[in-house]
Parts: C-alpha cells; structure tokens; sequence
C-alpha cells in the first residue's frame, strides 16, 4: 500500500510540488532568519571573544555591555594588581574616534588601546606586519575590512572601488598622525566599525582629553584561582563590576536580547515563515486529500482498514515534510554560503537543524491529521456517488 | 438453490438535518448465487442505497441482510473488511480506477490489499487484463484508455482476488451502447460461474437481456422480481 500512496501523491504533480514548496518555505525562513539573528547576536560579543586571553575583564559597575564604555581611572588598575590571586592586569582603552581619511572625510573608528609593555589584547590573527610593530612611534594596526572599505583611500577610477589602506600609509586621528605599520583580522563587530589597534598610551593621547580614560581592566587568574571566588574579591575591594569572560559575553548578549528589537523581529519573522508555510502546506496537503477522496473511498470499500490509510497518509506527510525540509534547509545552507565574504551576519549551527525539523515535522503533523480525520470519517459508501 | 443474498425487512432512513428520507422500506430480495440479478427502477428509488447495503458499506437501520449466510451488521468492523475484501468485487459508473497508478497496478490493488505481494499480485493482474483483451495495455494510465477500455480493467480489478459476489452500480452507462453490451458480454462471460454472483443496477434497458433475474425497484420498495423468459417467474 506504500507504494500505492506514494503514487498517488506524485501523480498529483500540482498539488505534489505546491505542498512541497510550501514546506521548504517555511522551513527556509525557519532557518535562514534564526541564523542571520544568531549570526547578528554573536557580533555583539565577537570584541570579548576576539581579546581571548584575561580571565577576567574589569569595568564600571555600570557598563551593560561591551560596547558601552564608561572610564575609570588610571588608578583603578594597580588597585586590582594588588588583589591576591590575580596573576597579571592590564589596561586597555577602547572608544570611538574619528580618523581622518586622505580625500577629507571623516570615519568613526572604534580604536583600541592595549598596554604599552605586553601589547595584550591585540587582534587575533596578524595578517601583514607584525603585533611587536605597535612599538614604533606613531604605530597603529587596521583591521582589514576597515582597511579594504571605509579605511580605503579614494580609487583612482571615479565609481571604482577604495584602494585598501597598506602598510606605510597615514590616517590622522584627532589631528595627530598614524602610521599604519600592520593589517590584521578581526571578527566583525555588531557596528562593523573599522577597528584600529594602538599602545594605550598612544590611544589616550589620540582620545580627547578626559580624567578617566581607562575602559577596562583584563585580569589573568594564578593557576588553580578559582575564577568566581576572584571576581568577588575584585568587586569587594574596587567598588567595580568584574566578569568572567563567559559572564561579560552572557550580559552583553541578555542586553542586546532584552534591549534591542533585534529578537522581536526575528522571532516575528519566524513565527510568520511558521505560520505561512503551515496554512499553504496544511491547505494544500488537506486539499490533495480532499482531491483523492474517492480513491480512499474505493480503498475503503475495497476492505482496506482505517490504519492502513492513516500510514498511508502519514508516509505521504512524512515524504513532502522531509524534501521541504531537505531543500528549504539547502537553500538556507546555500544562501549563508553566498554570503560568506559579505558584511552580512550568519550562523547555522546544528540546534537550528533540530528547530525547523521540529517545526516542519509539526506542520506536518497538523495537514495529515485533518487529512486523517476527514478519511477515517468517510463513509465508503460514498464510492457509489457519482 | 444456494442463496448469495438474503434480505428480510430492510429498512434505511437517511436523516441529514432533520429531513428524513426512507431510501428502503421492507426490502425482502434473495439473490440466488451463481446469476445475474438486475436492480432495476427509477432514478432515486433506492437501487444504490441497496447494493450498498448488500456489499456492507452501508448499514442497514431494520432488517436483516446476509450475504452468503453471513450477517455483516454484527460482525467486528475487522472481520468486515477482511469479509469484503475476500468476496467482494466492486464495478462504477465512473470507473474509479486509481489515476496515477497504471492497469496492472490498478487491477493488482485488491489483492494487495489481501495481502499479496507486489510484484505477484502485478503478474496476476495482467493475466486478468489478458482475459479482458487488454493485456497489451497494462502499462496504460486510465487518462490513456478509452471508456469502454476503463470499464475493462475494472471488471478485471473486480475479478482478480476471485470474489463470490460483484457489485456494479450502472456500469454502462457512461458507455456508448455498442460498448455498454460488450461491457455487460464480458460481465456475463468471464465474471459470472456457478460461484460468482453479480448484482448490477441500471436503467439501461437495452442491457435487460443479460439478465438472469431482474428486480423492479420503486420508492423504496421491490415491486416485482420476474425472471428471465428462460427462466420461472418468481414473486
Ligand atoms: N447520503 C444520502 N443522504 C441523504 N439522502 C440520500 C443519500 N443517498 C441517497 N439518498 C436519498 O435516498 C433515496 C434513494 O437514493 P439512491 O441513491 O439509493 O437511489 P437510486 O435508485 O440509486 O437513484 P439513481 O438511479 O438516481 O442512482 C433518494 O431519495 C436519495 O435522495
Ligand atoms: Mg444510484
């Protein structure tokens, strides 16, 4: 009877690839918009990860999240050096400055500023020059999207696109002079602003002058320092917030979470690919059903029992559910492919494979139980009717 | 005189909304095995809701119907589908063959639903379309056959599983008349023998010679059961 169901369906080739196309719809936006709105939230703590190496990071008690920079002073750092059980502790500055580009326009660039001896917290992949250049005077290192976009200098075709910055070229930051001495890689940020790294001396002379300039502490651990019990201690005797890296990404990912539309839309967009996909799938399923009562009907006059029909609907269900879902999860996995040197955000790990196979199977679900329904209450008299 | 059919005092009531309409009133028919019995009368008189009743898709409200001595009424719905999948074939005015699937896994279908396997129940489902001249076609999709070829591979899906009973509800009269008696030729040649009976409503009064006994039907009720001129005249 298997393959009589199965022929029945495909026979149907209408409704056969409406049904289907309903299913990889929905399936398709139950994947592609969950992984931009994962790959959009991973960017918000993309900075934390980046850094790597503190244990703990140091910040105004009221800091929500990475990118909200409230200073400290100076002061604050050898205050934590002094507390047992850390093992080091560096400054670091981080804040937007306008850097001035050689056509005369201007660029915001999140700048940041790593400890003039230990360079710590530099970017994590060098991929020309070298981090240790950052000790040569007026030294900066640009991340490469900056240098190749918004960094790059004016092309020599009107329209073209900008000539990336390189090694040895100038910006001015704040009136003062930057050479770039290297470019590095760093993963794109939620503004996707042109990151800039310098010594932090050098960013606070670039910054406009302030009494506190400082925006974090990072913290390393003595081995075996269990790193909660640190973070108590450092918040008891500095008055100041102190996270563990996973804790500081956890806040600045609730923030974006609870603060921004961001998941609203997302989640609203989902529900929609949900719903949608649900009401053409369902109908169409439903009305292919329909469509084929009288060949249930002759099987049911034929002797064929009510469960074998109900199998023989579900294969049919489970049959479309599965391509929708193969080619809608394909496309989605193709799309985040084509987009994979764009500024665009994409993340697909495999929990959003259980997710829409959840949501397919249960749209699934729902069209072959009305269909069931309406064929286990047929009366196979009807195959009489004309 | 073995009897196929036996009803006594059958009544049906349709009710759809409070509108009750009595399709059969103190139906008594026995169907003899072995012949050809028409139903016949005007159009709404009952004749579906009868054959119905007789192949066990529809239930009775009164009365008692046995077919081969059989009650389908009180049996467990079970042994009901396997009882009218074994005995009984079923032939339409409209065909209703299965439209994706082609002759031979159209005719195969009653005999997977016994239980056959696939490929077995094919081969023999083609030697049945070889019995009914259409062995060469068994590979046709019904949108590719003619009318009279359709009505074909139904009677052979009505024969395959070898059934003691063949229900057809007028299974000519989508047909042209010359095709309409080659349908009812092939009805009364092939289907029918000493163990099968076929039941078949109609209005075509040209096809009343194939006959073994005819029963007039009219408002719910026989009105008279005449045999045919070979044959003693019953009441
Ligand atoms: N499912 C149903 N619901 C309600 N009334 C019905 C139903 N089926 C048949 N009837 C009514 O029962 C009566 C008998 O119908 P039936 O179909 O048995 O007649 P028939 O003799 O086969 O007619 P025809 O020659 O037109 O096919 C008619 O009055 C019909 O309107
Ligand atoms: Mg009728």
């Amino acid at each position: 009877m298997n393959h009589i169901a199965l022929k029945m369906l495909m026979g149907d080739t209408g409704k056969y690839i409406g049904i289907v196309m309903g299913l990889t719809f929905a399936s398709l936006i139950m994947t592609q918009q969950p992984a931009i709105f994962l790959g959009i939230m991973s960017r918000t703590y993309s900075f934390v990860t980046d850094v790597g190496l503190p244990d703990i990071w140091v910040i105004d008690p009221k800091v929500q999240f990475v990118d909200d920079i409230k200073p400290m002073q100076d002061t604050e750092l050898y205050r934590v050096r002094g507390i047992s059980g850390v093992e080091w502790a560096m400054p670091m500055y981080k804040g937007l400055l306008k850097a001035r580009l050689l056509d005369g326009t201007f660029q915001t660039c999140n700048v940041v500023g790593l400890d003039d001896a230990t360079l710590i917290g530099g970017p994590p992949v060098m991929l020309e020059g070298k981090l240790d250049d950052l000790r040569r005077s007026d030294s900066v290192i640009v991340d490469i999207d900056g240098a190749s976009e918004k960094l790059g200098k004016p092309s020599l075709i009107p329209g073209g696109k900008p000539v990336p910055l390189k090694i040895g070229d100038n910006l001015e930051l704040n009136d003062r002079r930057a050479i770039v001495v290297g470019i590095a890689k760093v993963t794109r940020t939620f503004q996707s602003q042109p990151v800039i790294y310098t010594t932090y001396s050098r960013a606070k002379s670039y910054a406009p002058k302030e009494r506190k300039l400082l925006s974090f502490v990072l913290v390393k651990a003595k081995k075996g320092q269990d790193l909660v019990e640190l973070t108590r201690s450092i918040r008891e005797s500095t008055g100041l917030a102190a996270y563990t890296q996973a804790d500081f990404k956890t806040l600045t990912y609730e923030y974006f979470m609870h603060n921004t539309g961001i998941p609203i839309n997302f989640g609203t967009s989902v529900l929609l690919g949900f719903i949608v996909g649900a009401a053409i799938a369902g109908q169409t399923f439903y009305n292919f059903t329909l469509g084929n009562i009288m060949q249930f009907g002759v099987l049911k006059a034929m002797g064929t029992s009510n469960w074998i029909l109900l199998r023989m609907i579900l294969l049919q269900a489970v049959l479309v559910g599965s391509i929708g879902y193969g080619l809608g999860v394909g496309l989605t996995a193709l799309f985040g492919f084509a987009m994979r040197h764009t500024i665009l955000a994409f993340k697909f790990p495999w929990q959003l494979l259980l997710f829409s196979g959840a949501g397919i199977s249960l749209i699934c679900a729902f069209a072959a139980i009305i269909s069931i329904l309406k064929v286990i209450r047929l009366e196979p008299a009807i195959v009489f009717k004309g | 005189m073995n009897l196929a059919v036996r009803c006594q005092n059958v009544v049906k009531v349709y009710d759809t909304g409070g509108q009750k309409v009595t399709a059969l009133n103190d139906i008594n028919l026995d169907i003899i095995a072995g012949q050809l019995m028409m139903l016949v009368g005007p159009s709404g008189c009952g004749k579906t809701t009868l054959i119905s009743v007789i192949a066990g898709i529809l239930d009775q409200d009164e009365g008692l119907c046995e077919l081969f001595g059989e009650n389908l009424l009180t049996m467990r719905s079970k042994d009901k589908l396997n009882f009218r999948a074994k005995n009984i074939g079923f032939v339409f005015q409209a065909f209703n063959l299965l439209p994706s699937l082609n002759a031979a896994e159209n005719v195969s279908v009653p005999l997977i639903i016994n239980g056959m396997k696939r490929a077995e129940a094919e081969r023999k489902a083609i030697t049945l379309l070889e019995q009914v001249g259409l062995g060469a076609r068994w590979k046709s999709l019904p949108s590719q056959l003619s009318g009279g070829q359709q009505q074909r591979v139904a009677i052979a899906r009505a024969l395959v599983h070898n059934p003691r009973l063949i229900v057809c509800d007028e299974p000519t009269s989508a047909l042209d008349h010359e095709t309409g008696r080659n349908v009812m030729k092939l009805l009364k040649d092939v289907a029918l023998h000493k163990d099968r009976t076929l039941v078949i409503v109609t209005h075509d009064a040209r096809i009343f010679d194939f006959a073994d006994r005819i029963a007039e039907m009219d408002d719910g009720h026989i009105v008279e059961v005449k045999g045919n001129a070979r044959l003693k005249v019953k009441g």
